[in-house]
């Protein structure tokens, strides 16, 4: 039998496959001199994607293919779009930083538009299997991003750290994957709820364990504590722009994929998930920021604030299964955390990224006096710090208040709890954010060079990109909202 | 009128400090002659669009009027609904009204370093969220403003404010973001155990109905936090005497005189009508923490020997009075709070105008280094002394109306608080009275050791200029309003009483 495939609905990845090639071919054949082309083939690779995205939104209706285990609906769109323009920007913020470095540039464009394909197929996917190997598509190829300064031992660290842990969270989890089709004989998401339902008790222990162990294979992932260290080494090592895209790109794919597999594939099996998302959510926000506060270096700081962060987008994820209203309010609120999330992180890291090339350095002190010496951008960075510490009128607000609207529209008391738990903790993140702003605004510039910063075209195009997105949403959060309630399944 | 009517002229109010900050910002760097005026015309114009509301208001109309309700965020079922009604006209012409004092106190005081172009832009800034928050009638929307005014306070204290202005400027901000974190968790629980709504208006309509008592203690408890940290009641003040110190002049007036206020707005539009039930059972608890706040308040007074820091715990002690007055739940009791409010922004900033002046002249605040201003610059000495009577009540002057009523207010509060609420209360408003009696004495104390006495031998021959002529632009309004409410208290009582009776008096 032949599989009916929909060119249609497929067109996004198709259009980015043939980048993939087209890349990888002009790398061969380009003199050296030409191969900063390559970045361009792929900026195009990536917004013509976007166009078929547009077009089946436009459309419409849900497709569905092979069997049910590739679906294309409004929330596979959604995470298509906003994973093809994370992306964008994440081109635009290392185009300089990688025709500058000393390093091959076909290699680079090629393996971020593989780790992208699997973002954009893991929206649509609908069966563990398919799940498993868009996440190891997200994966493997940043693994090798994580390493591309070869001659730097750190970021020889960051790549090693990231790879084993990666492989090892792989591992557990396609084990709990494989317990999951033993007790269900499937593979296929909505099956697997059918069969759940009727399941006889050991089989049902089975199934716990077996949740258990997929949720923790994830937790690796999206860098939840204890499941974290990784994290901050990976991040400190990497290139700057790769981390950016680590922390938001693919943190993102891993959250799309739990997101899918609690709410279609387990979601009525609550009381096994729910308690653990409850405390890797807390533990997450607490220690996040708790090691936040005592970091010097920007970057760690970045990478623990992300810890954080990802913390509080599980904790809409702890409610979800209180009732079917809370499981609405949770999706929404997960989905648009991690939209607002993204810009006001790449933000951050842009800002991080402009300065750092006359610094030369991630040390927070070396923020010193930013203000003075180059004001728009010491006020941009100072926009995305305080929209993640959630302070309106910036974005971030709106993507605590719609985690903290889920928490209370479950009415339970666990809910209530991780509530106070969140409060808490988004008062503590403030403090560490304003560090950064104190050092910016009331301290002495350190360095002798103080004239103002002359920033590349595309990273200056990235940071304007993400704050028009951070004000605007911040002002009005009517659109991202209205995307957040689009996305269901 | 119809341009009123339609909404236009509030939102205008609100938004055309926003216009004016996007100027300033624009305006050339060296140019600071241009922002200076481009912040002065804003605020100017801001206030003259809010005498222009106060004028097409119909003060003999219950409800809200001049108002808009236009969609926001519809997911969230929050609407973009602001109105004004007798409690937010006079706390919108406040604020109004003194940013626009301060951008004119500002032209050639700026404090280091310098750079009015940042300066400007946040106080136009602050007016957004000040003005907003007086205006608001969604709880989201109101949420909203009332965080906005945080980054540039936060600002204005780090960068221009004094030695210890890192501690000071993060203590503020962490203090009311803890507060407004839990107030934030409490409307969320009020839309979802009650009835789903963000509506001020709608959801005081409803006086609690539907939510169960015990919950409303505890959504009460978590709005008490947000509020009670701004306004600041006595265990969580601790924020304001470093934060009055350490900002700017314009910054520690903008603080004590609109920011103060949004806490105890917040409880008047929002906790005691949407909660009519919690608030009786939280009343005497609210009563207990103001004459606390009176007496603490006064008795650190008496041992500061900076006269910012003075002026600060000052404030302390008018707020208690303010909230004792809002603790009675009583028409009369509220009114006087709303008035106490209005005095406490004249005369407390005023007062934190005169202290920096006289930090600009003599370089320092220490009681113990200054004396003799009256020989000095006899001028300014005299406002001193006009404005520490003020403060302490004297009839005549404005404070009198703030501070008298709320304590005859206590003799008699409402029915139905919880215990035996004749002996607590009429125990709090004793206390209060020596409250008054100790805010005589510290200011007086004040006055004595600041404008009287001889001139210390480091200043004798210093020449100290006398009242300078934005000084004199920017006082000489308030100092007559202090007197003409004081003289005619019903300016303020006869806008308020309307809808103060219409929400408390059932």
């Amino acid at each position: 039998m032949n599989p009916h495939i929909d060119y249609h609905a497929l067109a996004p990845e198709i259009v980015l496959s043939a980048a993939i090639v087209v890349v990888l071919v002009a790398d061969l054949l380009f003199p050296d001199r030409d191969r900063w082309q390559t970045s361009r083939i792929a900026t195009l690779g990536v917004l013509g994607a976007l166009i078929p995205v547009l077009t089946l939104a436009a459309d419409g209706t849900d497709r569905s293919m092979f069997g049910g285990a590739y679906v294309v609906d409004n929330y596979a769109l959604v995470f298509k779009g906003f994973f093809l323009v994370v992306t964008y920007v994440t081109i635009l913020l290392s185009s300089d930083y990688i025709a500058e470095g000393d390093y091959y540039q076909g290699e680079f464009w090629f393996l971020l538009l593989t780790s992208v394909l699997g973002m954009v197929a893991m929206a649509s996917a609908r069966d563990l299997i398919t799940i498993f190997v868009a996440l190891e598509t997200i994966s493997v190829p940043t693994f090798v991003l994580a390493g591309w300064r070869k001659h730097d031992v750190r970021s020889n660290e960051a790549s090693i750290k990231y790879y084993l842990i990666g492989v090892l969270s792989s591992a557990v989890m396609l084990y709990g994957m494989s317990l999951v089709y033993g007790v269900t004989n499937s593979t296929l998401l909505t099956d697997i709820a059918q069969k759940a339902g009727s399941l006889s008790g050991s089989m049902n222990n089975l199934l716990i364990v077996a949740i258990f162990l997929t949720l923790g294979g994830f937790a690796f992932k999206v860098s939840a504590v204890p499941f974290h260290f990784w994290a901050p080494d990976t991040y400190e090592g990497a290139p700057t722009p790769v981390t950016a895209f680590l922390s938001v790109a693919s943190k993102a794919g891993g959250f799309v994929a739990m997101l899918t597999i609690v709410y279609i594939g387990f979601y009525n099996s609550g009381n096994s998930w729910q308690p653990v998302l409850w405390a890797l959510a807390a533990a997450s926000m607490t220690i996040g920021n708790l090691t936040a506060l005592r970091q010097t270096n920007i970057i760690r700081m970045l990478a623990y604030s992300s810890i954080a962060q990802g913390g509080f987008i599980l904790v809409p994820f702890a409610v979800a299964g209180d009732s079917r209203p809370a499981a609405a309010s949770a999706l929404e609120a997960v989905v648009i955390y991690i939209l607002i999330y993204a810009a006001m992180n790449l933000g951050a890291f842009a800002v991080v990224i402009a300065v750092a090339r006359r610094t030369r350095s991630a040390e927070i002190r070396s923020f010193a006096g930013l203000g003075q010496w180059s004001p728009v951008l010491a006020v941009l960075l100072s926009f995305f710090l305080f929209s993640l510490a959630g302070i309106p009128p910036l974005a971030g607000w709106f993507a605590k208040f719609v985690m903290f609207r889920a928490v209370l529209d479950a009415h339970t008391s666990a809910a209530a709890v991780i509530g106070v738990i969140a409060a808490v903790n988004s008062v503590i993140a403030l403090f560490y954010y304003a560090g950064i702003a104190r050092q910016i605004w009331f301290r002495e510039p350190t360095l002798d060079d103080r004239r103002p910063l002359e920033v590349p075209p595309a990273l200056n195009a990235a940071i304007a990109l993400c704050a028009a997105a951070v004000v605007v949403v911040g002002v009005y959060p009517q659109p991202f909202a209205k995307l957040g309630e689009l996305a269901h399944f | 009128m119809n341009w009123f009517d339609s909404g236009w002229g509030l939102t205008a109010a609100v938004f055309l400090p926003g216009v004016g900050m996007l100027a300033v910002v624009a305006a050339p760097k060296a140019d600071e002659t241009l922002q200076k005026a481009i912040a002065l015309v804003t605020t100017i114009a801001t206030f003259g669009v809010t005498i222009a509301l106060a004028v097409s208001f119909n003060y003999d109309k219950s409800g809200l009027q001049l108002g808009t309700d236009k969609s926001w965020i519809d997911v969230i079922n929050s609407r973009f609904h602001i109105g004004l009604d007798g409690i937010s006209l006079p706390m919108l012409i406040l604020s109004a009204f003194i940013t626009m004092l301060c951008v004119i106190y500002s032209w050639d005081h700026f404090p280091e370093p310098h750079n009015p172009k940042a300066f400007l832009g946040l106080i136009l800034l602050l007016e957004i969220g000040m003005n907003g928050t007086f205006v608001a009638q969604d709880l989201i929307l109101f949420f909203v403003f009332f965080e906005i005014v945080l980054l540039p306070m936060f600002f204005m204290i780090g960068v221009w404010g004094g030695p210890n202005r890192e501690y000071a400027s993060i203590k503020f901000f962490l203090f009311t973001l803890f507060g407004s974190a839990l107030m934030l968790l409490s409307f969320l629980a009020l839309y979802f155990i009650g009835p789903n709504t963000f509506d001020i208006p709608k959801l005081a309509a409803l006086h609690g109905a539907g939510i169960v008592h015990s919950t409303q203690n505890l959504i009460f408890a978590g709005m008490f936090l947000g509020f009670a940290i701004k306004v600041p009641m006595f265990p969580f003040h601790t924020w304001l005497p470093d934060a009055h110190t350490e900002a700017p002049t314009v910054g520690s007036v903008l603080l004590a005189a609109i920011l103060l206020k949004l806490g105890t707005y917040g409880f008047i539009r929002i906790a005691l009508p949407i909660l009519p039930q919690a608030a009786r059972d939280w009343a005497p608890w609210i009563g207990l923490l103001a004459v606390i706040g009176i007496i603490y308040g006064a008795l650190g007074c008496l041992a500061q020997r900076d006269m910012k820091r003075l002026i600060a715990f000052s404030s302390v002690a008018h707020m208690g009075f303010v909230m004792l007055g809002v603790a009675t739940l009583t028409t009369f009791g509220i009114n006087a709070a709303i008035f106490g409010m209005v005095a406490h922004g004249l005369i407390t900033g005023m007062l934190f105008f005169i202290a920096g002046s006289v930090q600009e002249r003599f370089e320092t605040r220490q009681l113990d280094r200054l004396g003799g201003l009256l020989t000095q610059a006899p001028k300014l000495g005299w406002i001193l002394g006009f404005c520490a009577m003020a403060s302490l009540g004297l009839p005549g002057l404005a404070g009198f109306w703030g501070e008298f009523p709320a304590l005859l207010s206590a003799y008699n509060p409402a029915k139905g608080i919880s215990g035996n609420e004749f002996v607590v209360f009429r125990t709090y408003m004793a206390v209060a009275a020596v409250g008054t009696v100790l805010a005589a004495g510290y200011l007086l104390w004040m006055l004595q050791r600041v404008a009287f006495g001889t001139v210390k031998p480091e200043w004798e021959n210093v020449h100290i200029h006398d009242v300078h002529v934005p000084e004199w632009i920017a006082w000489t309004p308030m100092l007559l309003l202090i007197v003409a409410l004081g003289i005619y208290p019903n300016l303020i009582f006869r806008v308020t009483d309307g809808t103060v009776t219409r929400l408390f008096g059932g």
